[in-house]
């Protein structure tokens, strides 16, 4: 592999509380590239998505210790702002949770927290966000109704715009299309598929198919620990341990 | 006794001798305890339905003896002839001024604190001593508040008897409820707000203005309202700071000193010449305050709904 490291974890552990999510994970993410992480629940696969943007910063009592470095910067260096961290670390959550306001509104949220006031700039990029969430053609005439209004498919997509209006660098998704019916689902994966041309995606499923389906790399988390990782056709048909192949034929999870 | 099936699962312990699978029993069991079901339902139906039944009765004493009472004169004039005859309009008036002033100024602290407990406070000491703070602040008599009113609002502070210093002390009565309130609409606006807001780059703050704020901003008005609509109902923490026996005027400034229906109702009916003689305005001064006061609700119901309406 040629293509250079986005972000890198180097022994990375998580507490909550007294309780060790995650041990020592060392895992580095591609550049323009989609990386599943998948495992059993509560592997510690979501608890490492939320590390990566420090969206565990919001659950009291938890300790992180190692590094997580996005290029040359330090994750949870004290002098890191983790507002702008977040603007380039972008969010997809499990169940599409777009706020109560207008689909336009919606989209615009990001770049009107981070003080874009220029209102040509917001429109355009409100477009283009949902143009690239393919789902431009269903509600551009709906852009000033309620998001609530829209499908479980189409709020998810909205979720993806709304994260892509800010131009993140890095993706992150956490189980997209779980809440979602297959239809939606292939969507959404479509979609994963196109958007890698543009960015770092970092997804948690549970769906092996899907991780098949849509990821370069694969990591297989197992109770807090790294078990095994490399590109997703090896994992898939020649993992080197024998709790990998289990996993993955089904035999356990 | 292998078997045991939904239906004489009541009767087990009842009749631990029998055999379970008798039918006779298992009939008598289960006719049993459709009976304790009934029973059940008719005792919490009916304990709902007295409430219901206090509204009706209160309403009905009310309107059956004053309504008579109640024209345009009553409405629109100033009390007259030692408070015999005439209307109530300053009492209205001042009512009105109270509870809006209370609005204004206890909302605004309410909110603030509500906000700083539920989505700032880390939890621990501090935040155990406000909260015990303001859940004994929910039980403080309100006629001492009326007395704090008289001490800190009306003496130290300077206010004299005025809006200001009634609207301030019915608007620290109405805290703990403001607080109660809005705690709870912010508790059930969804974790994932916060979330999809604080991962797009948002700050706490912008957070909470933009995305927590409006959308708990339904409950919050309705349960502040609610609060103050009960506190302009009340007459022991004005006596002392906002309203006195008797002024024909209208305020004209926030400083001035007003009537209020609470407390003329209980002027006419304890210290006027001739109470008797004036009961029918007793139950219209309580007729309007009622009305007063059930209309805050129903403002605060309908902008509720709009609100809502507006983010479906």
């Amino acid at each position: 592999m040629d293509k250079s490291f986005k972000i890198t974890s180097k022994n990375l552990n998580f507490f909550y509380g007294n309780f060790q999510a995650l041990h020592d994970i060392s895992l580095d993410f591609y550049e323009r590239q989609v990386t599943a992480l998948i495992g059993p629940s509560g592997c510690g696969k979501s608890t490492f998505l939320r590390c990566l943007n420090r969206m565990n910063d919001l659950i009291p009592r938890t300790r992180v210790e190692g590094e997580i470095m996005i290029e040359d910067q330090d994750v949870y260096a004290s002098s890191l702002d983790v507002v702008m961290l977040r603007r380039r670390v972008g969010m997809v959550f499990q169940k599409p949770n777009p706020f109560p306001k207008s689909i336009y509104d919606n989209v615009a949220y990001g770049l009107i927290v981070n003080g874009i006031k220029d209102k040509a700039y917001v429109a355009q990029r409100v477009e283009e966000s949902i143009k690239q969430a393919a789902l431009w053609d269903e509600v551009k005439d709906r852009l000033h109704k309620s998001a609530l209004g829209l499908s479980g498919g189409q709020q998810q997509r909205l979720c993806i715009a709304r994260a892509l209006a800010i131009k993140p660098e890095v993706v992150l998704m956490d189980e997209p299309a779980s809440a979602l019916d297959p239809l939606a689902t292939q969507k959404i994966e479509e979609l994963i598929h196109n958007l890698k041309e543009l960015y770092t995606i970092i997804i948690v499923t549970h769906n092996m198919q899907q991780a098949a389906r849509v990821s370069d790399i694969t990591a297989f988390f197992y109770i807090g620990k790294l078990i095994e990782t490399g590109d997703t056709d090896t994992i898939f048909t020649r993992p080197k341990l024998k709790q990998t192949e289990d996993y993955i034929t089904g035999r356990f999870g | 006794m292998a078997v045991i099936s939904g239906n004489n699962l009541g009767t087990r312990t009842a009749h631990k001798q029998a055999d379970i699978r008798d039918p006779a029993q298992s009939v008598s069991g289960s006719h049993r305890r459709k009976i304790f079901q009934t029973l059940a339902f008719i005792l919490f139906r009916a304990a709902a339905i007295i409430n219901g039944i206090a509204l009706f009765i209160i309403v009905y004493f009310m309107v059956a003896k004053g309504w008579r009472a109640i024209t345009w004169t009553f409405l629109t004039q100033p009390p007259m002839d030692s408070m015999t005859k005439g209307g109530i309009l300053p009492c209205i008036v001042g009512t009105l001024c109270l509870s809006i002033g209370a609005i204004i100024t206890a909302m605004p602290v309410g909110i603030a604190s509500a906000v700083y407990l539920n989505e700032y406070a880390r939890p621990g000491l501090t935040l155990r001593f406000i909260r015990l703070g303001i859940n004994n602040l929910a039980g403080v008599p309100s006629v001492v508040f009326g007395l704090f009113g008289l001490a800190f609002f009306v003496v130290i502070l300077k206010m004299g008897v005025s809006i200001t210093a009634g609207a301030l002390t019915l608007g620290a009565m109405s805290l703990p409820v403001i607080i109660g309130a809005t705690e709870e609409a912010l508790k059930a606006v969804p974790d994932t707000y916060r979330e999809a807001s604080l991962g797009l780059g948002a700050t706490k703050w912008q957070t909470i203005r933009k995305v927590v704020l409006p959308s708990a901003m339904p409950g919050i008005l309705t349960g502040a309202i609610l609060g103050i609509s009960r506190a302009a109902g009340e007459t022991a923490p004005i006596m002392f700071t906002g309203a006195v026996f008797f002024t024909p005027i209208l305020p004209t400034s926030i400083f001035d000193e007003v009537m209020a229906l609470p407390y003329h109702i209980y002027v006419l009916a304890t210290a006027g010449t001739q109470i008797e003689a004036t009961r029918h305005l007793q139950y219209g001064t309580s007729l309007v305050l009622i009305a007063l006061v059930l209309g805050m609700n129903l403002i605060a119901i309908i902008y509720r709904s709009r609100l809502r309406r507006r983010m479906q």
